[in-house]
């Protein structure tokens, strides 16, 4: 809280340095998000990948892994969902729709058990090799749509299959009115359910805990520690597959070069933020995707690029207050316990 | 198989060509060296050249001279690279978040001030290049060498590059010795935010502006030349060499039926070869990416 | 003018909430001795070195150095005030040079900071030659043995002009031959006239290498002897003050039936050399073994592999009767509690699920039975009179003793017959202990059998049925707890004796 403040502050600055009234653009910002459906929609529609790149980052950090990759899988996600999508065109939807969020959910987690694997197998660093494997992933998406499945004159690779769609809300509710806030929200949500139930109430979770709290403490009580960690990059990197459905199923209906908007270096600023609680990450989501969005709204008065600016620094500051609090507990803590 | 067009390959255009694009890899790679073997990771390296990019172009255009222009270009850099320290050295805090951070932090800020310095998303006004300086030969390429061979001296041939080396392998020790770790690490990461900025200044002049997003994930790849090469200078500006011939080549020889993607992922898939440990083992310092915390 | 090298005066030094660590303590340190300072675990004796080496700053009491008021800030202060230390835990950058470690933080350098290796190099090779320290500067640390890098440390120490080295614990990751050349050394820096402080508990060694003994408990000065007026039992006396109050009586349980069973078993350890060579011994229903040994002789690797965790390279453990699988139930109580036995994060109920998450009365596969973990987590704390007696409480904020309690609570009523314990009472007080001690008995008379490894050899004696000593990754004697007595195990610890455990 006391970040989000200090960086519209921060951002108040910028603001006022380019002659325009803080204020009276933070209002307009707000207002245009929150102020009606369509904007709340909006908000929505882009939390939604948040949403599931912040469970990704936070269900690796529970089990002791940073995972940087959710950008890499995210983006190979997508294109296994738009794949299935544009290729089994003739599939009725109660098949396709499934076989096309399996197909991202499989495609991510195969992306980030690279990582896994090698971390199980080898050691290697989780951290370089999820951010390598962004850059690969982004080159052979790049190839994919360019040079395996083109649509000419275009960036994006063929439409998928109505029955692949994932409706919008404005069409099947009325409300939202415009917005391309869509199904796959639900899925997010349904992804936060499990994650929680998965990490704090079943023994499999628990596993995942004691590793990344203690992996002494995992591997003297008999724990698998190299199947966890397997498991977990792959939970990691399937969560934050499912990412694509929210654009290649529920809006554009074809898998676009950079769509992903940097959503996999975002979730690591909403798990952080919302210190890896599945809850803590839809209202994080949110206040990113108010960002996100409110941004494209002010860029008349101010450049949107603001946006990205109080993105960063968010987060900066974020991290730099966790240290404080971490250490005033430290200090509680060790006051007790110190000896010679 | 084609036979390979040896005497195009030797051609000194595409020698230039190559060590054109090798240098803006080169100067944050050697910059990396010295953060990493201090025991911070500088993933703001993306970042600090984009920003360094910018602020030389502004810092050039405004001014009408390359050298000023070289100098905002690397004070922007030094001051990304401050921000960091500070943030992980003092604060403690995560070092590759910090980085990442920093990262969307200057691509943000960079087109922000484009938009409202030169009124356009994309890019700055046209700059003056290098040619101003009336010299015989490339400038940038002698720095490079030179810098090269200081920071090989420094690092392992110095007073300094001793207490950095100790201070990223056992900061503990380092300190029980009377060493101030956290000022080294300091040290270590400025340079490597001087050297970044110094890359980003190339990148403006090469193109004589400045355009949204050009360091276009060289500071990735310098990280990488600098894990392949082992963290050691040297080696670095082999992996960036490499790096730098293998894209020239793909320019030169456009139809040579290698997809540009898969150029572009060498890097990426050499970097995590080493690291597994099928070509030699690459050991970063023991101390890399851990804060160091004094005990009272 | 007196000759003390050190005086220290009236030092008292209070940490947290009124913990005295160091209470009015008085030390003097004649000049050109070797003065020990010993005392148990937590004495005071750590936290009155770091006092004079100016890490920490007494809350009351004075510091002379040769007859001078002095106070040091810092480390580097008292490295220049003549004063240093080599840490129990060495300081040493493995991937740096010999010479590269002992210069670093006082490297002559020239031009541009460019360090002059041939000076240093020269001044180091004199300062060798006058100790008689013969080490290959050029080699890197990390490769080099324990005893060597300890050498390196007193040379580094020596590099700086130190007349006053203090050494914390310099025996404790020493093989005897080690210790042999560690023990030389200082006798040769005596004889050069350095003034030599060397903290340690083990007795023995304090007897034959030291001047002058000063003993501390609990913080206080307890002795200020003559080594050579003194002997094992005044010392001890002094060391562990009034005797406590026996253990329950020891008798042969009706127990016959063998449930551990250890067949010429190899090991190895991390770097995959042989760290346990061809060792053989039973295991009894109602019996302890204890294994005495100097730590690093093979106790962990074998501790590891017998309950689970780390593979055996030949040979065969059978466990009551039956080859020992990878997830047969063990209770196992690690000799690193905060490392393997606990997480400081979880509260006590989750801890005590530790290893237990599988078993049919706390989870199904798809779920955790949290009520009954939490009922079941209450029984434990009243049994073992686990405090603050509250199941929610985080493990990080008990006390050593009261962690160690629920370890043992959540080990012990592991449905198995065999107990493996490591240093079971290791940096606890008296009190936990003997809550410790007395509930490894009564698993004993309920017929299970123990192993217990611990470098403390009255414990092992006071608790043990037999006792295995272990040097060098073998098994070097095997002994019955009431016909052996600490000078002979110590002997057979060393390697200095043997007799065929092949039996």
């Amino acid at each position: 809280m006391i970040s989000v403040i200090t960086s519209l502050l921060i951002g108040a600055i910028f603001i006022a340095a380019i002659g325009q009234n803080p204020l009276e653009v933070y209002l307009q910002l707000f207002s245009q998000t929150l102020g009606n459906t369509y904007g709340i929609g909006q908000v929505l529609f882009k939390a939604t990948p948040l949403i599931l790149t912040g469970l990704s980052v936070a269900i690796a950090f529970k089990a002791g892994l940073f995972n940087i990759g959710a950008e890499g899988q995210l983006n190979i996600g997508a294109f296994a969902s738009a794949w299935v999508g544009f290729t089994f065109v003739t599939m009725p939807w109660y098949i396709l729709i499934p076989l096309s969020i399996l197909a991202g959910f499989i495609g991510g987690a195969l992306w980030a058990s690279i990582a896994g694997v090698l971390k199980a197998k080898f050691g290697s660093h989780e951290v370089i090799n999820t951010i390598m494997l962004n850059f690969i992933a982004l080159a052979l998406v790049s190839y994919l749509v360019n040079n395996i499945y083109p649509v000419p004159a275009t960036i994006h690779t063929p439409e998928i299959s109505p029955n692949a769609w994932l409706q919008r809300f404005d069409v099947l509710t009325g409300i939202f009115k415009g917005s391309p806030f869509n199904l796959s929200f639900l899925i997010a949500l349904a992804a936060c359910l499990l994650m929680y139930y998965l990490l704090w109430k079943t023994p499999l979770g628990y596993q995942i805990n004691t590793l990344g709290l203690n992996k002494g403490a995992a591997e003297y009580s008999k724990m698998n520690v190299k199947k966890l960690i397997m498991l977990s990059m792959a939970l990691a990197g399937g969560f934050a597959g499912l990412g694509g459905l929210n654009f290649v199923n529920g809006y554009k209906h074809y898998l676009e070069l950079g769509f992903s908007e940097n959503a996999g270096y975002i979730g690591i600023a909403v798990a952080l933020i919302a210190r890896n609680n599945p809850w803590g990450i839809i209202i994080a989501a949110i206040f990113f995707g108010i960002l996100e969005y409110g941004g494209l709204t002010i860029n008349t008065l101010v450049p949107k690029e603001i946006i990205t600016i109080l993105q960063a620094i968010v987060i900066l500051i974020m991290i730099s207050i966790n240290h404080f609090i971490a250490q005033s507990r430290y200090k509680k803590f060790n006051a007790g316990t110190a000896n010679g | 198989m084609q036979e390979l067009p040896m005497d195009e390959i030797l051609d000194i255009a595409f020698l230039l060509q190559t060590l054109r694009i090798t240098i803006p890899y080169l100067l944050p790679s050697v910059g990396a060296v010295f953060s990493e073997k201090g025991g911070v990771i500088n993933i703001a390296l993306e970042g600090i050249l984009l920003a360094g990019a910018f602020c030389t172009a502004v810092g050039t255009f405004y001014t009408g001279n390359v050298l000023l222009g070289i100098v905002c270009g690397v004070s922007a850099g030094v001051l990304i690279a401050y921000i960091h320290s500070i943030i992980t050295i003092t604060f403690k805090a995560n070092q590759i978040v910090s980085g990442i951070a920093l990262n969307i932090f200057a691509l943000g800020i960079t087109k922000f001030f484009c938009k409202i310095l030169f009124n356009s998303s994309s890019n700055s006004a046209r700059i003056e290049g290098l040619e101003t300086l009336n010299l015989p030969f490339n400038p940038f390429l002698l720095l490079c060498i030179i810098i090269l061979a200081i920071s090989y001296i420094t690092i392992y041939r110095t007073k300094f590059g001793l207490r950095l080396r100790a201070a990223g392998e056992n900061p503990e020790a380092a300190d029980s010795l009377g060493i101030n770790v956290n000022r080294i690490r300091y040290a270590g990461v400025l340079i490597s935010g001087a050297l970044a900025g110094l890359g980003g200044a190339w990148l403006a002049f090469e193109q004589h502006s400045f355009t949204d997003g050009m360091s276009a994930g060289r500071g990735y790849i310098a990280l990488a030349a600098m894990i392949i090469g082992k963290w050691n200078p040297l080696g670095a500006a082999a992996a960036c060499l490499l790096f730098g011939f293998a894209e020239s080549f793909t320019l030169q020889f456009q139809n040579s039926g290698i997809p540009t993607q898969f150029i572009q992922m060498l890097p990426y898939v050499l970097t995590i070869i080493v690291l597994a440990g099928f070509i030699g083992k690459a050991n970063p310092p023991a101390a890399d990416g851990i804060p160091f915390e004094k005990k009272d | 003018m007196d000759n003390y090298a050190v005086e220290m005066t009236g030092i008292t030094k209070i940490f947290g909430e009124g913990f005295k660590a160091n209470d009015n303590v008085n030390l003097r340190v004649k000049r050109g001795d070797i003065h020990a300072l010993v005392g148990e675990n937590g004495a005071g004796k750590s936290t009155l070195m770091n006092i004079l080496y100016g890490m920490y700053r007494p809350d009351s009491g004075y510091i002379k150095i040769n007859s001078a008021e002095k106070t040091f800030h810092s480390p580097s202060e008292a490295i220049s005030g003549g004063i240093g230390m080599v840490h129990q835990h060495f300081m040493l950058v493995e991937t740096l040079s010999v010479l590269e470690n002992i210069i670093l933080g006082d490297e002559p350098a020239g031009f541009a900071g460019i360090i002059d290796y041939n000076t240093c190099r020269k001044r180091i090779k004199e300062l060798a030659f006058v100790f008689r320290i013969d080490i290959d500067l050029d080699a890197k640390v990390g490769s080099l043995p324990v005893g060597i890098q300890q050498k390196i440390e007193i040379l580094k120490i020596l590099y700086r002009n130190a007349e006053i080295l203090i050494l914390d614990e310099p025996t404790a990751v020493l093989t005897p031959r080690e210790t042999e050349g560690l023990f030389k050394t200082l006798k040769e820096l005596r004889s050069e006239g350095k003034t030599i402080i060397l903290i340690s508990h083990k007795m023995s060694e304090v007897l034959s290498i030291s001047d002058r003994i000063t003993v501390l408990r609990r913080g206080k000065v307890t002795g200020d002897l003559h080594t050579a007026d003194t002997g094992k039992s005044e010392l001890g006396r002094l060391i562990v003050g009034e005797e406590i109050a026996d253990l329950s009586v020891k008798v042969k349980t009706p127990f016959e039936d063998t449930i551990l069973e250890v067949k010429n078993v190899s090991i190895k350890n991390d770097r995959k050399f042989l760290a346990i060579e061809d060792i053989s011994f039973l295991v009894q229903s109602g019996e302890i073994l204890g294994i005495a040994g100097v730590e690093g002789n093979g106790q962990t690797e074998l501790i590891e592999a017998l309950s689970g965790i780390r593979e055996i390279d030949s040979g065969t453990v059978l466990l009551n009767g039956k080859r020992l699988q990878q997830n047969d139930v063990i209770a196992h109580i690690p000799a690193d509690r905060h490392k393997h036995g606990i997480v400081k994060e979880y509260p006590l109920y989750m801890n005590i699920l530790l290893g237990r998450e599988s078993e049919s009365g706390f989870s199904t596969p798809y779920h955790l039975k949290q009520k009954e973990l939490i009922n079941y987590t209450d029984n434990l704390i009243k049994e073992f009179d686990i405090r603050p007696a509250d199941h929610g409480q985080l493990m990080g904020g008990l006390s050593g003793g009261n962690q160690q309690k629920a370890v043992a609570a959540r080990e012990l009523t592991k449905d198995t017959d065999l107990i493996i314990a490591s240093h079971p009472t290791r940096g606890l007080d008296i009190k936990a202990a003997k809550f410790v001690h007395e509930a490894l008995l009564s698993e004993r008379r309920k017929g299970k059998a123990v192993v217990l490894v611990s470098t403390d050899l009255s414990e092992l004696l006071m608790l043990s049925d037999r006792i295995a000593v272990m040097y060098n990754g073998t098994i070097t004697g095997m002994f019955k707890a009431v016909q052996t007595d600490e000078n002979e195990i110590g002997m057979y610890m060393t390697g200095m004796m043997a007799k065929d455990s092949k039996k």
